[in-house]
């Protein structure tokens, strides 16, 4: 039997997969953000917070997928790095834009709830500040990749740096437990449970479902264009040779 | 019941709305049109492999 990597390693197999799997978490992300949205906007007010609570609906979800779409590009790239898989780096290289794009959402949103509630856009607070580092992160990874021309090296040098990155994890996760912080504690991995009301977990958790499978759409057609770029560089070259 | 009015934060929250849903715009076509673009060249390149051939 092929286990999913191994399925999901051969060029052939991935596109043929990605092909139907990319339209169908696309339309799974719009049916979960429309259901989440609905539930989202009519849940009452939070009697601290009142209506600024609607921003953690997008606030909280982006800020789990800027860490998981780091965690993929981290997997990615050590598995390039490791087996040399071409797919492999492709899906690295797809992964960063999208978690760069997730991060810059959950540090503007963020700030957009941080105004009417800490009185302040920002603090150098050790959860906004670690977010912040692992956009640089994301920045760092795409600016050493379109400045490198060999693929090759390029692949080593981004894998390297990003697997450097995934220190920075845990601290993001973290960082509101080891440090005092202005930012809220965990509170739906609690222990003892989620600390949040129902009406609230329930289009949170429907949100966070439709970030991922936005994220699995998007990343998926982005893996597919990289993959249409190499079979392109590649055609290109034969006929230069010929 | 679903009441749009957020008061007093209402700029917050439709500001937060609103570039959400642009990064989201943003980041869907960015992404189709890459994958497009690089799909027409593959298959374009392979087209003059195949003529030559």
């Amino acid at each position: 039997m092929i286990s999913a990597p191994a399925f999901l390693s051969n060029p052939e197999r991935f596109m043929a997969f990605s092909r139907w799997a990319a339209p169908l978490f696309g339309g799974l992300a719009v049916l979960l953000a429309i259901t989440g949205l609905w539930l989202g906007f009519t849940a009452p007010e939070d009697y601290q917070q009142g209506d600024t609570v609607r921003i953690m609906f997008i606030h909280v979800p982006a800020a789990w997928l800027s860490m998981f779409a780091y965690f993929c590009l981290g997997i990615a790239s050590f598995l390039s790095l490791v087996f040399r898989h071409a797919l492999a780096d492709a899906a690295a290289k797809s992964a960063a834009p999208l978690g760069a794009g997730f991060t810059a959402l959950a540090l503007v949103t963020g700030s957009l709830w941080g105004r009417p509630m800490w009185g302040t856009w920002w603090v150098w607070d050790a959860r906004l500040t670690s977010v912040l580092v692992l956009f640089l992160f994301y920045l760092a990874y795409m600016a050493l990749r379109s400045a490198l021309d060999d693929e090759t090296k390029a692949a080593r040098a981004c894998a390297i740096l990003a697997l450097v990155g995934l220190v920075n994890l845990p601290v993001v996760h973290w960082s509101v437990n080891w440090w005092n912080s202005l930012h809220q504690g965990v509170t739906v991995f609690a222990k003892g449970g989620p600390k949040m009301a129902p009406v609230f977990l329930v289009p949170l958790l429907l949100m966070v479902l439709a970030y991922m499978a936005a994220f699995g759409a998007l990343w998926l057609v982005r893996i597919r264009g990289e993959v249409w770029r190499r079979r392109a560089d590649a055609a290109l070259s034969r006929l230069a040779r010929t | 019941m679903l009441d749009l009015d957020f008061g007093k934060y209402e700029g917050f929250i439709w500001a937060a709305y609103g570039i959400s849903a642009l990064v989201f715009v943003l980041l869907t076509v960015a992404s189709l049109r890459f994958s497009a673009h690089w799909k027409r060249q593959a298959e374009q390149l392979k087209a003059q492999e195949d003529a030559r051939s």
